[in-house]
């Protein structure tokens, strides 16, 4: 990855050390030659990423500017009437809130909740191969499959989770409080589904970073006689740094996409009360028809995920390295 | 592999987390393994269980943690039920799949080995897109996405969702099989190439043997994610004959009278296969999956 920056610049300067300008132009030939000769192996990605990925995003941008009735049919120019709309929605407010409040616990949970699986999947014990590959389950699973076992357990007097709640002596009522009735609580149950479905992939990133702490470095702390959470502080975490920075990165993007969780989880309760950009993006597709507005909550979405993984980016620099 | 001969031979870095630590050590290890273990096979547990359970007893108001009938003729009726045509749906989820991991790995394997051995301009370019293009996931895009295959008239069509699928799987499978290509020796395809080997001829019988575990993660994860995509499945596919199963399962939830039994019995039929797919890879997560981002 290193040699990447200096690979085009490269053959230019070997070619003008050279001298003479008709070298130049050999130079300049054969950059073309280079670059058609690339283009059969290429091509086929960059039509799927510019067909399917980036023509959507401008399509996106540009019905976020139009009047598109219930049909589909573009009716003309809505200046920026959809934003307008969508900034006077009542519950605007409180969604984008709910977004970051969702991005926020999701990550920070994952992650510590990771940090700590990967200490143990990394210590050998007998089974450990099993539990490791229990771990994955999640990640396999289709969340949306996920989602509804635990939406069913949480059901009211029939719900089997609630029963072993009662079982444990959490809670004392068989319609385990309606959980997944009301938005607070349901939403409170998406945010677990959704650590619990990020875990598999956050740890075994953190246990892939664990392999690279050098040993040598651990040996002599113990040797020095440093407490085993000293060494986990000041020698483990600094060289995970790469491992975790990049798992918080994928997970943002992940999380703050993530529509199956919340949909799944809180779809039949009426209102807007347990919803996020995501979820009100397909609210108005869906239950109003209005393409246009979705495109303009979907360009409002797209410019803050690309804010806070700027901004992201820019603090922490994951891929300094690469 | 635990004797303490084997033991004594290996490497120092092994031995520190093997040597000397107690038996109350293990064994608080091995009790935290269990619970974690528990913990993460609880929901898919309780989905068996479910499955197997008639619909009376599912619908208890004491509900039952075990089954008290194993009625696995469930698996069996599962495929009639009134709420929506379950075996298209899952002949759609395959389909989605199967196709678009194979597009995938049509379009990826000849960008990733040629940007990994070969230096023309515009090379950054194209890998700062396919970078670009992981950051842009279908649930934001989906009414770009709409729109578009509806003028094209390929909505509520699998081959919209294969190529969908494709599209926004392409950037991680180009990424992963670049890093794996970047790892064979340059000398490997010179000397190939002076013993006449055409291009062509260079990837398929020299590269692909050498990259062959970053190609199968590609192909686990490309599948995976094909296999349960959602959000624009939602939009796309609108005739429920046409839906996958993650969209046709949702259609069971605030029904009166939920089929449990029958979500979770195809639930695991579901999950079975792609659990297996992805433990084949298990060691292959540590290492392999990170391979072009973790140093």
């Amino acid at each position: 990855m290193n040699s990447l920056p200096n690979t085009s610049a490269g053959v230019d300067k070997r070619h003008s050390r050279r001298g003479s300008s008709a070298r130049s132009t050999e130079a300049h030939n054969r950059r073309w030659a280079d670059l058609v000769a690339a283009l059969p192996w290429i091509t086929p990605a960059l039509i799927m990423i510019f067909g399917v990925v980036l023509f959507p995003a401008g399509l996106m941008f540009y019905n976020s500017t139009r009047v598109i009735s219930r049909s589909g049919l573009d009716k003309g120019t809505a200046g920026f009437g959809n934003f307008a709309q969508i900034f006077a929605f009542p519950d605007f407010g409180p969604i984008v809130v709910r977004t970051f409040v969702w991005v926020i616990l999701v990550v920070v949970l994952t992650v510590l909740i990771s940090l700590a699986l990967a200490q143990l999947l990394y210590k050998e014990f007998p089974g450990r191969r099993l539990v490791r590959l229990a771990v994955i389950v999640p990640w396999a699973a289709s969340v949306v499959m996920t989602t509804l076992v635990v939406y069913f357990g949480l059901e009211p007097y029939f719900g089997i989770f609630n029963k072993l709640f009662i079982d444990l002596g959490i809670i004392h009522d068989p319609a385990g409080f309606g959980w997944t009735k009301q938005p607070e609580t349901a939403f409170l149950w998406a945010i677990a589904v959704a650590v619990f479905v990020s875990l598999p992939f956050t740890t075994y990133t953190i246990l892939a970073g664990l392999q690279t702490v050098s040993v040598d470095t651990l040996e002599a702390a113990k040797m020095d006689g440093a407490r085993p959470a000293r060494i986990y502080v000041n020698i483990t975490l600094p060289q995970l740094r790469g491992a975790i920075s990049i798992a918080i990165l994928i997970n943002i993007i992940n999380v703050f996409n993530s529509l199956p969780i919340l949909r799944t989880m809180t779809n039949s309760i009426p209102g807007y009360d347990a919803d996020t950009i995501m979820t009100m993006i397909f609210k108005y597709i869906q239950v109003q028809g209005r393409v246009d507005y979705a495109s303009a909550l979907s360009v409002i979405a797209f410019i803050i995920v690309l804010i806070v993984v700027a901004l992201y980016v820019r603090v922490v620099k994951p891929m300094k390295e690469v | 592999m635990t004797s303490a001969t084997v033991r004594a031979t290996q490497p120092r870095s092994r031995r520190y987390t093997k040597d000397s630590i107690s038996l109350g050590r293990v064994i608080a290890r091995m009790a935290t393994g269990l619970i974690v273990l528990l913990i993460f096979l609880l929901p898919y547990i309780t989905m068996l269980f479910a499955s197997v359970k008639s619909k009376a007893e599912i619908r208890s108001v004491d509900p039952t943690y075990f089954p008290q009938e194993w009625h696995w003729e469930n698996f069996v009726a599962m495929w009639t039920t009134p709420e929506t045509p379950l075996v298209q749906n899952l002949l759609s989820t395959v389909i989605i799949a199967v196709f678009g991991t194979l597009l995938v790995l049509l379009v990826a394997l000849p960008a990733a080995y040629y940007t990994a051995r070969f230096r023309f301009p515009g090379r950054m370019v194209f890998l700062f897109l396919v970078i670009v293009s992981q950051m842009l996931q279908p649930a934001v895009l989906t009414s770009g996405i709409f729109r578009e295959f509806l003028a094209l008239g390929l909505i509520d069509t699998w081959l919209a969702m294969i190529i969908v699928n494709a599209a926004f799987n392409l950037s991680f499978a180009v990424w992963i099989m670049h890093a794996f290509f970047a790892g064979v020796p340059k000398e490997v395809d010179e000397a190939a190439q002076l013993d006449g080997a055409g291009r062509l001829a260079t990837l398929f019988r020299i590269n692909l043997p050498l990259v062959w575990p970053g190609i199968v993660t590609a192909i686990v994860f490309t599948f995976v994610s094909c296999w349960n995509e959602f959000a624009a499945s939602l939009v796309v596919l609108q005739t429920a004959g046409n839906q996958p199963l993650s969209v046709a399962l949702t259609k069971f939830v605030g029904q009166h009278e939920t089929s449990w039994h029958f979500v979770f019995g195809v639930s695991i039929v579901a999950i079975l296969p792609v659990v297996i797919l992805f433990m084949l890879i298990e060691k292959r997560l540590i290492g392999g999956l990170t391979a072009g981002s973790v140093k």
